[in-house]
């Protein structure tokens, strides 16, 4: 793959901040990145045929039911106006180039890659990503069964499995293990996490009998 | 990568007086699973992006007195769920079902399907549909491991289409709309294998938008059969699409496109001609494989690929009228 940039990321981090001050920045504060978002301004829905950009727009993305404010370019996808303008880092950015899984969130119920859908295209459509899915301090049931059943090594694909999981179980609440197989075949692991991931998935399935998936 | 302006009509006339007269300037996005990449990778670098999945006609999959119509937009997951295509042309069904990925096959249109551009490294690196540098072609001795057996250059990509093999043998069309008007071309004439860097490897221009695929009526038994290196999220190494009209148990008429071997898809009339007045068993399954890959011209890493899709014919043949090996 090739590995250039773009020459110009259109925001970043403010301040030179590291990701890890970056996120932890984010549990004490919040605000100070969600300045943009606190916005109360109406977003007009963008009339038909009118052209938008190539500069920044204002957009509402629907984010674990909540409108969140932005404003990015057009070229701006959806999991880097998650990552770098509403500071949610769960969906990853590994391949960007919809391949591996790692930035898998649900769009309108369906599992998607995010970093294939532009931001201003996924307006009016409820997002789903890996902050929405603990309720409080408790692990949502998928989430459990990832960490009971050894789904995660290094960690960095794990988010977009249990997402693409998550979309998974919604639509196949009683899977098989060679269902499980085929409907993760999105996701890759280059730990070789594989194995552990579909027990959690069927442990995750097991768990959730009865109870509301969600 | 590059700033573009954007734009999401809300009807087909809009979106076509929004479209450059010449490839390049201005891009049609639906599903995005190659558009984006394409544009990361500064491969294409429209200065207008417009998107089409706000045209409501060109969505949903209806049964017509001709035969079947898929909307452009129509996912490549509806493709492999529905119903009537299921039962009436499991090729097609077969052929989207093929695609490992969730994700893609929720993103994934139909059209997109059709007018993705190659994967072919040599291009997604920069170097052209035809792959050369300082004039030379790259293929032929490099690595080719994943490149055409059939076509004799001077491009070597193969078709990346699912669908393009299973419409080929179905007989369907599609519908290229423009300002001026529309037309509706065979899929077998949809394809192109370009002889120069300024031809596009499908027949669509730039100020059209194909806006749906036409399949006549069934009465055919069809199936698609890809072989594949993993379970997950990689292309196939060769495909076999076939569909047969019978009488009974013989086959009245038969039609074998190969996938994955070529820049277009590739029919392959001899085990289309040898399978008519036959009926399918393991044999003569085997007999159109061999006839299918006549000809090939493998490279110096590829010619795995002619036992792949001999195989992949004869499984597709079985498969289709539910024979076993």
């Amino acid at each position: 793959m090739n590995s250039r940039k773009d020459p110009k990321l259109p925001v970043r981090p403010s301040g030179g901040v590291s990701r890890r001050g970056f996120v932890s920045g984010l549990g004490i504060g919040g605000g100070a990145l969600g300045t943009g978002l606190l916005e109360k301004e109406a977003v007009a829905a963008p009339a038909p045929a009118n052209l938008i950009g190539p500069g920044p727009a204002a957009i509402t993305l629907t984010i674990n039911g909540k409108p969140v404010n932005l404003k990015v370019e057009p070229r701006v996808t959806l999991l880097d106006a998650l990552r770098n303008y509403i500071g949610m880092t769960g969906a990853k950015n590994v391949c960007d180039r919809g391949v591996c899984g790692a930035c898998t969130v649900i769009m309108a119920g369906k599992t998607v890659y995010s970093c294939a859908v532009l931001a201003i295209d996924a307006q009016g459509k409820n997002i789903e990503t890996i902050e929405g899915l603990a309720a409080g301090n408790s692990l949502h049931p998928i989430s459990a069964a990832f960490v009971a059943n050894d789904g995660q090594q290094c960690g960095y694909c794990t988010s977009g499995f249990v997402m693409a999981a998550k979309g998974f179980l919604d639509e196949h609440p009683n899977p098989t293990m060679d269902d499980v197989k085929h409907g993760l075949g999105g996701n890759l692991c280059r730990c070789g996490t594989y194995m552990g991931v579909r027990k959690a998935v069927i442990e995750a399935a097991a768990n959730m009998k009865g109870a509301k998936n969600g | 990568m590059q700033a573009f302006e954007y734009a999401n009509p809300a009807t087909l006339p809009d979106a076509l007086g929004l479209l450059a007269s010449e490839w390049g300037p201005t891009d049609v996005l639906a599903g995005g699973t190659d558009l984006l990449s394409l544009m990361k990778e500064y491969l294409h670098t429209p200065k207008r992006v417009v998107n089409i999945k706000g045209i409501k006609e060109l969505a949903g999959i209806q049964k017509t007195g001709a035969g079947l119509r898929i909307g452009a937009l129509v996912t490549m997951d509806e493709i492999a769920t529905n119903a009537e295509i299921r039962n009436e042309y499991k090729s097609l069904a077969d052929a989207a079902a093929g695609i490992p990925s969730p994700q893609i096959r929720h993103m994934g249109t139909a059209g997109g399907d059709l007018c993705q551009r190659p994967r072919c490294w040599y291009y997604r690196q920069g170097f052209g549909l035809l792959a050369t540098k300082d004039g030379q072609p790259l293929v032929p001795d490099g690595e080719n491991k994943y490149h055409a057996i059939f076509g004799g250059g001077p491009a070597y990509f193969v078709s990346a289409s699912s669908l393009g093999p299973a419409l080929i043998a179905l007989g369907a069309s599609v519908k290229l709309v423009s300002a001026k008007g529309s037309r509706d071309v065979p899929a077998a004439k949809f394809f192109v294998i370009p002889k120069d860097e300024r031809t596009r490897e499908i027949a669509l221009r730039p100020n059209e938008i194909l806006t749906e695929i036409l399949v006549p009526g069934a009465a055919t038994k069809s199936a698609t059969y890809e072989v594949r290196q993993k379970e997950a999220l990689d292309w196939p190494l060769a495909v076999a699409a076939v569909a047969l009209r019978m009488n009974g148990a013989t086959v009245t008429s038969a039609k074998v496109v190969l996938g994955h071997v070529a820049p277009i898809p590739w029919e392959a009339a001899a085990a289309g001609k040898l399978l008519a007045g036959k009926t399918i068993t393991a044999a003569t399954a085997e007999a159109a494989g061999k006839a299918a890959v006549e000809g090939a011209q493998p490279l110096s890493q590829n010619a795995y690929k002619t036992q792949l899709a001999k195989v992949a014919v004869k499984r597709a043949l079985l498969d289709a009228v539910k024979a076993r090996a």
